[in-house]
């Protein structure tokens, strides 16, 4: 039986190399759509901040979850919202020809 | 809790892994990128939902407040920034990415070991790899926000210049290095009970934060484009270490996902200016070259905007070339309504973009998709190269390094081996500048001492207004 760790080792290197197959080929228009969507899903990290923010009272962890809760979610909802206002520029344009 | 939840978070997180991963490769093709943004948006939802169901009947309040806060900001600038400050935005972005990701860990540590006052060191009472891996989340979350915070400040104009003491940088570099690992290792392993675990978990992401505003500080604006790509990397890096610190593999894969793409960002832009990422960071343009050689210039021939709409008029085909300058200037839509005119006189329109021009990865592609350009227009460099020896004109808008000849001409050059867009092949180069100013590199143009180079000075959406105008009155 492997531990935790292992797998999670397995788990990130293939991931990686998922990631370079599926954008090595990146045409230069989209980068920075790219780029502004990746960064929205690296808002991952708000589920980690959820389960840090569990607790009732006002204790230090809870006030760092919800903090790291409200920076995790600039970056989802602002990052997904303005690489779609983004996009939306680079199709309006071909439906406008 | 029911047992159907027991099953149904599992299977609900590999969906979210494999949504996101659909997404991303969706937003490599320009058809299908909108989309593909979507599929991860909703793969993000739901891995909120199935942590949520996840976690049963808790406190609320505390994640209701920071949803609405977070939402609220990202919304409001979301929608409300202009398409010339994405890359300030972009930066931004990135650092909350990394610091929500060092606070996470920092909460696990006070939510495990701190509160409930265990005794013995983070890696005895966690277990040593997540303990391990919590520093460097911790380290890599804080460089990363601390970095983008900088890199934001020197976007936005608000920090200019290097200061001197940084001169020794790569020294300051590997001393403050060193001491960020000895301390996370202090932090993981040494630190015995909770008091010292505290001091020593402030410590490493004091250190974390300073190295993040040394590093970034002395680089240049015509390198952020690589700093940007690379902290977008680091962003994603500091979840995936999160995710290693929760044992949760959405996490874990979303975070390597977004680090695979950043790299790959950052190697592109490496590689359109010719330097290794560690030349970037340790590195100036023009460090280790003897000398730049001299920045006068003699032959120099200033033209009137009527003398360049005179020549626009007659040509058969023009390539435009924008640089950072228009950004600056704003003078997309300038640009735009200028081509249109050339355009609609029967003149064959594209534009030409390097890689690396502007301050993040496709800067100017998304000025000009704003403007309404025609990103069938919107040509790459390998593409558009060979069009130059049979263009008439090229309308360079506040571009230098990027179309200097010296980057294949000039061996001794510090921008020797670049590619560039071989604009001076062209029959006429019409160069919009502000000044003789040097570019990013600090070496001299001679493109501006070309015969058939004509120098338009002046602000870029200024010059286009000229143009424009004279464009008008010479058809009228």
């Amino acid at each position: 039986m492997m531990g935790a760790v292992l797998v999670g080792m397995y788990v990130f290197v293939l991931a990686v190399f998922v990631g370079f197959e599926i954008i090595a080929k990146i045409p230069p228009t989209l980068h920075t759509p790219l780029m502004s969507g990746a960064n929205a899903v690296s808002g991952i990290t708000l589920v980690g901040a959820l389960i840090a923010a569990q607790s009732a009272d006002p204790r230090v962890s809870s006030i760092l979850g919800a903090t790291a809760i409200a920076l995790a979610t600039i970056n989802v909802v602002g990052g997904f919202l303005v690489t779609d206002r983004m996009l939306g520029m680079f199709r309006r344009r071909k439906d406008k020809r | 809790m029911s047992a159907w939840i027991e099953h149904a978070v599992p299977v609900l997180y590999l969906l979210s892994a494999v949504l996101f991963i659909i997404g991303l490769k969706g937003l490599t093709k320009v058809r299908s990128a909108r989309r593909g943004n979507m599929i991860a948006a909703i793969a993000m939802l739901i891995a909120v939902i199935a942590t949520l169901l996840d976690l049963g009947l808790i406190d609320y309040r505390w994640i209701l407040a920071g949803m609405i806060v977070g939402g609220g900001i990202g919304t409001v600038a979301a929608l409300k920034v202009e398409m010339t400050a994405m890359p300030e935005m972009v930066a931004l972005f990135n650092g909350s990415g990394g610091g929500a990701s060092a606070l996470v860990a920092s909460a696990i540590i006070w939510l495990e070991i701190i509160e409930p006052a265990h005794s013995g060191s983070a890696a005895s009472v966690l277990g040593g790899s997540n303990a391990l891996t919590a520093f460097l989340s911790i380290l890599i979350g804080s460089v990363t926000l601390s970095g983008s915070v900088v890199a934001f400040l020197k976007l936005s104009g608000r920090l200019r210049g290097r200061p001197g003491w940084l001169k020794a940088r790569n020294m300051i570099n590997s001393v403050v290095m060193i001491a960020a690992i000895a301390i996370g290792l202090y932090q993981t392993y040494g630190a015995g009970d909770p008091a010292a675990i505290v001091t020593w978990t402030l410590a490493l992401t004091g250190v974390g934060l300073f190295l993040g505003i040394i590093l970034v500080l002395p680089i240049g604006g015509a390198d952020m484009p690589v700093v940007i790509s690379l902290l977008n990397s680091l962003s994603g890096v500091a979840a995936a270490a999160t995710g290693f610190v929760l044992d949760n593999n959405v996490l874990i894969i979303a975070g390597a996902l977004v680090g695979a793409s950043g790299l790959i960002l950052t190697q592109i832009m490496c590689k359109a200016m010719n330097r290794t990422l560690g030349h970037v960071l340790f590195a100036d343009f023009g460090d280790d070259a003897p000398s730049v050689g001299d920045t006068e210039y003699s032959n120099v021939r200033s033209f009137s905007a009527e003398e360049a709409a005179m020549v626009l008029e007659d040509a058969a085909s023009v390539i435009i070339v924008p640089g950072y300058g228009l950004a600056v200037a704003q003078a997309q839509h300038m640009v735009r309504e200028m081509a249109d005119l050339l355009a609609a006189r029967g003149a064959k329109i594209a534009y030409g973009v390097h890689p690396v021009a502007g301050r993040m990865p496709g800067h100017m592609n998304v000025l000009l998709a704003e403007a309404d350009v025609p990103y069938e227009q919107l040509q790459e460099m390998d593409r558009i190269n060979p069009e130059f020896k049979t263009t008439d004109v090229v309308l360079v808008v506040g571009a230098n390094d990027v179309v200097n000849p010296a980057a294949e001409t000039q061996p001794s050059s510090p921008i020797y081996g670049m590619p560039i867009l071989r604009v001076a092949e062209a029959r006429t180069v019409i160069m919009l500048k502000r000044s003789l100013s040097p570019g990013y590199a600090g070496v001299k143009n001679e493109l501006f001492e070309h015969d058939n180079t004509m120098m338009l000075f002046g602000d870029a959406k200024q010059s286009l207004q000229d143009l424009v105008k004279e464009l008008r009155e010479l058809t009228a």
